[in-house]
Parts: structure tokens; sequence; C-alpha cells
């Protein structure tokens, strides 16, 4: 581990400014940067605390929720009204690693947690997300935790949250503070960025942008489901998972979102998969459908191929799960 | 003085079970779970200063580019790269050095230098900083790659396999693939290298200290008896610290030139690739049965790996040499050379993979003859070893056939795969048996008994397995005190050596020893009462002859009185075959959705001699069979295809089972007395539970849904592709 400064401001301000400064990262619960530091994966010369800031609080917000940033994964799974009205996003936080790791865990932490890709964690191989231009040792390795929707060829790195793809499928928005202190507002579905020829560039924020919330709209639909596949019973990384908020409407799909991890290098939605589901009446052959919609041109390598049929049986059964 | 025994032949006296047999919690419990028990890394003398190991990223010549400019970084003392330096840990029980050497990295990972400085941070950072360069190499790292020199295949061959292939009524002819495993043991490997003029002490983590001993000497060029070791508590090793690794000759070389006490603990990233792995097999399997199940010809052929110069062969034929009678046997052992980091000794080497294969493919031809698997065991149990023709030492796997079927209730099991369905979830049962060679080695203790009790002293290691307790109760038994009145000093090489942690020989053979401390004591005490050793009684202080007894401390009188007991094995392993046996039955829910397994129950029958002690006995059977569940569902060790580097080093990436992959275990242990194993009639119980626990959980998965994991692991994509 490098050295570095470390300062746990208690406004806002202070913190953005902090945060601002060169070679400056936030922490959470530090439960990804810490071990990347440690790692040298990651060696931010600044290291900034924000859990002291007041961003703790689950707040209403007219039917929906404002999720403050530093609120852990174990509370916000906990939360009454979570529970209720987002079973999905309480489901998908207690898929995902473990009952210690989730007390620390925060939520802007989560979204914005790193790859397990092995190669990006190891500076002895080849990674275009380390080190732009290198190259990327994950083609022709050893891929199973990879993406096979959105890579490109420079990279395949699976973002491994389940948070966040309960979320997507909940038409999140995140609410992100600027370093002059101005307030944005972006959807999830436009937060993350493909790799391209840019796989270090992983969100649309920009340097200093602190997360203070993530804010949940009313839910659009009242049957959730959220499953998670994974090669061990708990504490283990998502191969696949499927979350899904739907509503139905005298026997038709009224609402339909879902939302995948395992298989993007974002937590993945598809407009196209919603947009089919939505106004019809639930069959194989539909589900089956979406499936293939699902993973048109999907990039598979040897060792991901399994995820194309893994994927498609498990949307097929969330979703009669979700229409039953 | 000192009682010597080299087992040639069976023990006709008695034991005595007061303490001994009785479950008792462990000495040290207490102590590990209030974290009290210290350590090799917990230590922090004064001047303490920390060294990090730097890896090499490729194979071939080393370079380290920017040296001086590590060497200037603040805190940083030096960077050693010596010749002296070993290449990977050395073998179980090798007790010389490894393969030394730094100026060429043989494998991806290997350690080169060692950094030390003043913090921890300081030297891991300057670690991470040097710049290490790999040229002029590209060796081979796939197994089924190379050609197999002469020297690494042995053969055995009996009566005429093909012949009685074609003859069978019955035949199966599978290959079956094991990939890489790691021990994963919860402490990372870790030493603590000081020296005092000549004399080097180095605090480690190690399971024989022997050995380790000779091996640390032989490394540096000096005297074994300039090397202390201390041990005393070990945060498991499962083989991986059987012999020394990387970090202690780093941490004593740089201690030495530093004139400071040096700690080296390898990252956990270094600990799955340093030390040794299980090696990879490729087992292909031929079996030729009449139309009741009775074997006729036996083929097992195994392709495993290792580095240039071990000696080590993943012995993956060991059971099959004594398991089932077959009058035509062909079995064939092959070692590739590549390089991929050194494989050696990982819990219960052999049998581990070898009849995890083998149980499959007895489960195959179960279904093919058509009968039920217990019975297809049940009809192949040999009379004698069916290759060396001697008798058994004592052979229950009949028994633990019948008893672990009636626990399990696998009378009530469908033949048939895919008759139970609950849900998506397909519910099956498999079965297995399990098989262990029995192994002795030469182990020496010492006792000293006064008025106040007893202290037992060997060089022996406690690395979780309960070490403490028995010898314990052993020597309590012997003596006649409770378990409190015995004190156990272990881990340090200047006690007696004792015969180290491993290959679960540890409880019989030190405690044999001990035992025989004993007899010496109580030579002298029959001495005082002038009778003869076997009319003694001793119980809670007195001493009993005939009708006669004194108070032991009227009889010791202020005085200490110290046994020294010896034991080595000898004919007894010519005259008999020695081995444990078990019956593993395991049911499992099979998802039709995901292919995801999730075991549901186990229940494990095994017999392996006296039973010193039900609670720490049950726990290294449940230890076993949990490993089983791990190789047969989540463990595998992925190199990279392009350089055999281990790509999944930590334990996020490394699956081993967590609590929620493990339902409550019902484990009998039979009771059984094997009077060739010495004077305790005990013999090894650390690994039997894993030898054949996975097959039952694969078979299982086969009966559960139809289908067949040849690979292991059988992670969800593998058993996805074979559901419709
Ligand atoms: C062994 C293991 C298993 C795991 N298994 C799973 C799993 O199965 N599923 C799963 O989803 N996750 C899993 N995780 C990941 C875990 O969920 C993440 O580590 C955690 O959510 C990160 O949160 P944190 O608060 O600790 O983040 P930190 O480590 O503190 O931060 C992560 C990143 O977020 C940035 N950041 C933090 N807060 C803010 C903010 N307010 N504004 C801007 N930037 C910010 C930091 O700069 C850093 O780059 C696992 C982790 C481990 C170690």
């Amino acid at each position: 581990m490098r050295p570095f400064d470390f300062t746990r401001p208690d406004d806002l301000e202070g913190a953005c400014a902090a945060g601002f400064t060169e070679g400056a990262t936030f922490i959470g619960g530090g439960t990804n940067l810490i071990d990347l530091m440690k790692l040298e994966v990651m060696a931010p010369a600044h290291v900034v605390d924000v859990t002291r800031l007041g961003l703790d609080r689950i707040e209403d917000e007219g039917d929906g929720l404002n999720i403050g940033a530093t609120v852990r994964n174990a509370d916000l799974a906990a939360d009454p009204r979570v529970r209720r009205r987002y079973p999905v996003l309480s489901r998908a936080l207690l898929a995902g690693a473990s009952g210690q790791l989730r007390n620390r865990a925060t939520t802007a932490g989560n979204l914005l947690q790193r790859t397990r890709c092995p190669y990006f964690q190891d500076r002895d191989s080849a990674c275009n997300k380390r080190t732009p231009g290198a190259g990327c040792a994950a083609l022709g390795g050893e891929v199973r935790n990879h993406a096979i929707l959105g890579t490109s060829e420079h990279c395949i790195a699976l973002h491994p949250s389940d948070m966040a793809v309960a979320m997507r499928a909940l038409d999140a928005e995140i609410e992100v503070r600027d370093p002059e202190g101005g307030m944005r507002s972006m959807d999830l579905d436009h937060f993350y960025r493909l790799p391209r020829d840019t796989p270090h560039i992983e969100t649309r924020l920009e340097p200093g942008d602190l997360i203070t919330s993530v804010r949940l709209p009313a839910p659009k639909g009242d049957r959730q489901i959220y499953r998670k596949v994974r090669d061990r019973a708990s504490y283990a990384f998502a191969l696949v998972s499927v979350a899904a908020v739907l509503r139905m409407e005298g026997g038709k799909i009224a609402h339909a979102a879902v939302a995948f991890g395992g298989i993007g290098t974002e937590p993945w939605r598809d407009i196209e998969v919603d947009a089919m589901l939505t106004g019809e009446t639930p069959s194989d052959s539909l589900f089956d459908k979406a499936g293939e919609v699902l993973v048109q041109g999907a990039d598979v390598q040897d060792g991901t191929a399994f995820k194309v049929p893994l994927v498609q049986r498990v949307l097929k059964d969330v979703l009669w799960r979700a229409v039953a | 003085m000192s009682v010597q025994l080299k087992v040639d032949d069976r023990d006709t006296g008695e034991v005595t079970q007061n303490v001994l047999g009785r479950d008792t919690e462990r000495r040290d419990a207490r102590q590990k779970v209030t974290g009290r028990a210290t350590y090799a890394a917990e230590i922090r003398p004064e001047g303490l200063v920390h060294g990090a190991l730097v890896r090499a990223p490729g194979m071939g010549r080393v370079e380290l580019a920017n040296r001086a400019e590590v060497e200037a970084m603040p805190g940083v003392l030096m960077v050693l790269s010596d010749a002296r330096m070993i290449r990977n840990a050395a073998q179980g029980a090798a007790g010389e050095a490894p393969v030394q050497g730094v100026e060429t990295a043989a494998y991806v990972g290997q350690p080169v230098a060692l950094v030390v400085a003043e913090s921890f941070e300081a030297a891991a950072h300057a670690a991470r900083t040097l710049t290490v360069t790999c040229e002029g190499a590209s060796n081979e790292i796939d197994p089924e790659k190379v050609e197999i020199a002469e020297d690494d295949t042995d053969e055995t061959a009996q009566g005429d396999l093909e012949a009685a292939l074609r003859e069978a009524r019955h035949e199966i002819d599978r290959t079956y693939t094991t990939p890489s495993m790691h021990s994963a043991a919860m402490e990372p490997h870790a030493a603590l290298a000081e020296w005092d003029g000549a004399r080097l002490t180095v605090r480690a983590s190690l399971q024989m200290l022997r050995y380790n001993r000779a091996e640390i000497a032989d490394c540096l060029g000096i005297d074994t008896e300039n090397v202390r070791l201390l041990s005393p508590f070990v945060g498991g090793g499962f083989g991986s610290k059987l012999g020394i690794s990387a970090e202690a000759v780093a941490a004593a070389l740089a201690a030495r030139e530093l004139g400071r006490p040096v700690r080296v603990v390898q990252h956990r990233r270094s600990v799955f690739e340093v030390n040794t792995r299980r090696s990879e097999t490729t087992q292909r399997i031929r079996l030729g049965a009449d139309a009741e199940g009775r074997l006729d010809a036996i083929g097992h052929e195994a392709l495993v790996s290792n580095l240039p110069e071990e000696d080590f062969s993943e012995p993956v034929l060991q059971g099959t040499h004594f398991a089932y009678a077959a009058r035509n046997r062909l079995l064939v052992q092959r070692t590739a050379r590549i390089h991929r980091p050194a494989a050696g000794s990982v819990r219960a080497p052999g049998e581990a993979v070898g009849i995890t294969a083998f149980e499959i493919a007895m489960d195959e031809l179960a279904d093919e003859v058509g009968i039920d698997p217990v019975e297809l065991r049940l009809a192949n149990i040999p009379e004698k070893d069916p290759e060396s023709d001697v008798p058994f030492s004592s052979h229950m796997l009949a028994e633990t056939l019948h008893d672990g079927a009636a626990r399990f209730g696998w009378a009530d099991r469908p033949r048939a795969a895919r008759q139970r369905r609950e849900g998506e979830w397909w519910i099956g049962s498999g079965m297995a048996a399990c098989f262990r060679v029995n192994m002795m080695m030469p182990a020496e203790a010492r006792v000293r008994l006064t008025a106040d009790g007893a202290i037992v002293e060997t060089d022996m290691t406690d690395i979780g397995t309960g070490s403490y307790s028995i010898l314990g109760q052993i020597a309590a038994e012997a003596l006649g005190l409770t378990a409190e009145g015995v004190e156990v000093r272990l881990g340090d090489t200047d006690f007696p050596p004792g015969s180290g942690s491993g290959g679960s020989f540890g409880a019989a053979s030190t405690g044999t020893a001990v035992w025989l401390a004993c007899a010496e004591i109580r030579t002298a005490l029959a001495g005082r009462m002038d009778c003869e050793p076997g009319e003694l009684t001793l119980r809670e202080g007195t001493v009993q002859c005939g009708n006669r007894s004194r108070p032991l401390a009227e009889l010791l009188n202020g005085e200490t009185l110290t046994g020294h007991g010896e034991v080595e094995p000898g004919k007894a392993e010519d005259k008999v075959r020695q081995a444990t046996f078990g019956a593993c039955f395991a049911e499992v829910a099979v998802s039709d959705v995901t292919g995801e397994t999730r075991l549901r129950r186990m229940v494990g029958s095994f017999a392996a001699g006296r039973i010193l002690n039900p609670r720490t006995a049950r726990s290294q059977a449940q230890g076993g069979m949990i490993w089983g569940t791990g190789m047969a569902l989540t463990e595998a060790l992925l190199h990279d295809r392009r350089d055999g580097h281990v790509v999944n080093r930590d334990l996020a990436e490394y699956h081993l089972p967590v609590h929620a992959d493990i339902p409550e275990m019902d484990i009998a242990l039979l009771e059984e007395s094997d009077p060739w194993a010495g004077p305790l009639h005990a013999k090894g119980i650390g690994e039997l539970g894993i030898c054949g626990s996975g097959a039952a959980v694969i078979n299982a998965i086969h009966n559960a849904c139809g289908v067949r994991v040849r690979d292991l692991p059988a992670t969800p994509d593998r058993v996805l592709g074979g559901l419709s």
C-alpha cells in the first residue's frame, strides 16, 4: 500500500473540496477500495472519508425513497419500507457478499465497486482498465466471471454488483454534488459507461463528484423477484442474476423492467426486452423470445458460453414467478 | 534411558479407557477463541523489521531492474536475492533443502526476492515497486502436452487387463479429471527469524518440525543443532506446511544480514502459488465385472504433474491398490514435468482424488450392472490385500457400509435417476466407500512426573486437530491422572522430536511415544513398589499393587520421574495391510433451472481403530466430509492457459464451501481396535473423510437429475450442460 493522506470531513463542502484535490478518492465502507489499495491496483494520494456527512438516512420522498449515499447495505436491506415496497432491492442486497461486508458497505460504494476480473486485480497482468493502452490479459485467459454483453475488444470486465441490478429495474436516479456545490441527478440507465476504447472510465462522474443519494421513484410494479445463480450457496458473486419488476393488468403484463447481473459490463438492462414483454400475455414463447433478444450479439468466450443458456433459463423462471 | 518400540507385530496388551476415549473439549479451544493462542506472526520482539516476498511475473532469467531505486526508498533496509532462497516449499518429511536459487524463475509466481523495511507497509510497497523482468523461457505448462519420461512412469500389472475386459459381462471405460486444488489454510505462512550468534530461532507456521529444522539448516548451510523452531500454534496446514516455505528461509537470511529480527508473512495471494498445490489429475478407469458385479478387471491410469526435480507425484493409485479385489489389474501413474507452481501433499494425497474418481466409476458400474451401489461394494471386498496377498490388520468396510446405509435410510432411495422432484429441484442420493492408507512415523516424547502432575514434551505440532488434548489424555490414562493433571508442551525443537502432523499419523505415532514414555515411568514406580509393571494400578494419586497401595507423592518423595518414549514403524508394515475404511451417503438437490447443487444431508460412517477422543475425531471426519464436498462442488485452482499462473489467488475466488453450503452431518465412528497399530490400537482419522465423500455427492447428482459429472468440480455450468 502506498502512503496516503486521510481526512474525515464532517460537512459536504469540506468533503467536496478535499475530494477535488489531485489524486483524491472518496471512501465509504472501504470494503472494495482498501483491498485494491493493498494490491496497489488503486493508489490514491488522498483518501476522503464520506461516512460523517449525515448521508446515512433513508427518507420518504413523495411516493418514493431517498437513500443516503452512506447508508449501509445491511441497513438498506432491513429497512421496512424497502422490504415492503422494493423487495427486489432487499433480496438483491442480501444475496450479495457476507453479513460482515454488508455491515460496512455503503450504497454509493456498492454502485462504484470495481470489477472482480482477476487480471484487473493482478498488477503483473495487462489491463486496459488499470493502465489505458496496456492490453487485456483476460482475452484468451481464464474467463468465467466476465461479461458477455457490453464488451469491447479492449475489455470484457463484468460489473459485479447485485444491488445495482435491482436498482436498475427500479429506475433509480443518482444524486450528485459537484466540487462547486452544484447538484445534478442522473438516471442509473445513463450512469455507467460501456468500456469501448476507454474501459478505465466507468461512469459519468467527473473528478470530485460526490454521490449524495440514490432516489427510488414509487415502485412501478408490485411483482418483484431477484434470483441469483452462484458457485456456492453464499459469499460468491453472481454467475447470472435477474431482477424483475412487473405489474399485471387483466392477465397482461402492464409494466416490465428486467435487469441482469453477471452478464454485462454494467448492471444490464435492455429496453427492447422490457418493451416486448409490456402489453403481452405471458407465455413460454414470449419469454423464450425475450431471452433470445437479450443475448443478441453476445460476445462469448470459452469460459462464459454457459451464461447464454443460463441467463435465458433464469429469465424465464423469474418471469413466470413474477406473473404467477 | 528410554523405552523403544519398533512395531513389528501385533500388540497383545490391553488399554484401559478412563480418560482415553472420552469425549473431551480441546485444551486450546479457549485460548484460540479468545485470541490468546499466539501464532508465529504475532510475536513482536524489540527491533523487529518486516519482509515482503517479491514474485516473478514470468519464467526465465530474473532481472531486478530498479533494485537501487527500491533500496533507496524510505524505510527500506535491503533487497535480498540470495542463491540460498528456495524455489518452492519443501516436500513433506524431506529433511533437506528443496531446489534453491532465484536467478531463474521456474514458474510464474516464484518468489525471487525479499524486500525488508522498517514497517510492513513500506516493505509491501517497496516489493510492489521492484520491477522484475523474466526472460528466455517459455516452458510448457499443460500436463497433456509434454512427453513423459520413463522415470516418471510407474506401473503395476497383474493378470491380463485387456483380455479380462474383453470377456467381462459388464465393462466401463471412463476418464475423469480433477483440477489443481489448494490447502488454503486460514493462517498464511509466516516466519519470524532471530539470530543469537551462530544460533537461529525461527517462529514459524509448520507441521513437521524435526524435518523442517533440518531443511532450514540445509538451506542455510548451518548445523541442525543451531536451529530452533517454535510452532506452538499453527492455524491449519493440510499439507501446505509439511515442508518449509520461502518465507522462512528468506527471513533467516535477512535477519542474519541485518542483525535484527525479521518477520515475513506470505500475502494471501502468494500462499496460493508458493506453497504446494494438489496436482490436477486425469484418470482413466476401466472396470470389468460379471453379472453379479464381481470385479475381474481393474484399470486405473493417472496423469499428474509437478515441476522438474520435485520427487512428489500425487499418489492417485494409493487406494486403488487395496480397495477392491480383481485378478486382472493395471495401475499406471505418470508424472508430467511442467511449470505450474509445485505440487505436493494436500490433505489425503492420493486417495482424496484417486478414490473420488474410482468411486464415481463404481457408481457408473453399479448402473451398468443394475445392482445397488452398496451391494456392488460389498461384493468386491477383498479377503486379503489384492496385490501383495497379506492380510488386512483390520477391515470394517462392510460394517461401515451397513451402518451408513441404515442411518441414511438408503433402502428408501429410488434406484433410477430423476425420480424425485420438489418444485424445480431434483432430489437424489448417492454413496461411496472411503479408503485411506494408515501410516506410522518415527516419534519421540518425554514425560516428567511429579507429585503435582505430569508434563509431556515433544516437538509435535497441533495444527488445529487436537494434538494437545489427545497427548494429554494418553498420558493421563497411563499415569492415572485427570486430563487437567497433565500439561502438554508442543512445537519446540528443544523437545524430543515427534512425528509432526501429516498423513493422519500424528495422534497414533506421537501418542504411542507418549505412551511408551509413561511406560518407563510406570516401570520405575513398579520398582519402587517392588512389583511387576503389569500389576500396577495408578489412580488419582495412589499407586496400587495387588492389595498394597501408597500415595504417589510419598513414593516420589519430591523427585521427578522422567520417561522417554520412542516408536518407529517396523515389520508390521510388511506383514499386514493397514488402512482405514468408511462409507459416505449424500442427498442433494439439483436445480432444473440453474444446475446449482445443494447438499441436503450427509452421513459418514468410519472405522479407524481405537478412537482416542470422539470429539476431535468427529471434527476431523466432518472436516474431511466438508473438504470432499468442496472438491465435488466448488474448489478449483485455475491456471492461466498461457503461462500457468494461478489466476484465483484469494479466498473470494478460490471457492471453499461456506457455512450455507454445509448441512448438519451425521457421523458415526465405529468401535474398532487394531492391534497392529501399536499399543494404542489407534489409526489415523484426519483424512479418511475426504476419501470418498466427494464421490457420494457426484453420484447423488446423477441419481437426482441424471447428469454424470466427470470433470470436477460440478459447478452449475457443468451440470446445466447435461440438463435438457
Ligand atoms: C469477498 C467479497 C465478496 C463480495 N461479494 C459481493 C456480492 O456477492 N455481490 C455484490 O454486489 N457485492 C459483493 N461484494 C462487494 C461489496 O458489495 C462492495 O465491496 C461494497 O458494496 C463496496 O462498498 P463500500 O462502501 O465498502 O465501498 P468503498 O470501498 O468505500 O468504495 C468503492 C468505490 O466507491 C467510491 N465511493 C464511495 N462512496 C462514494 C461517494 N459517496 N461518492 C463517490 N464515490 C464514492 C470510492 O471512491 C471507491 O472507488 C463483495 C466484496 C468482497 C470483498
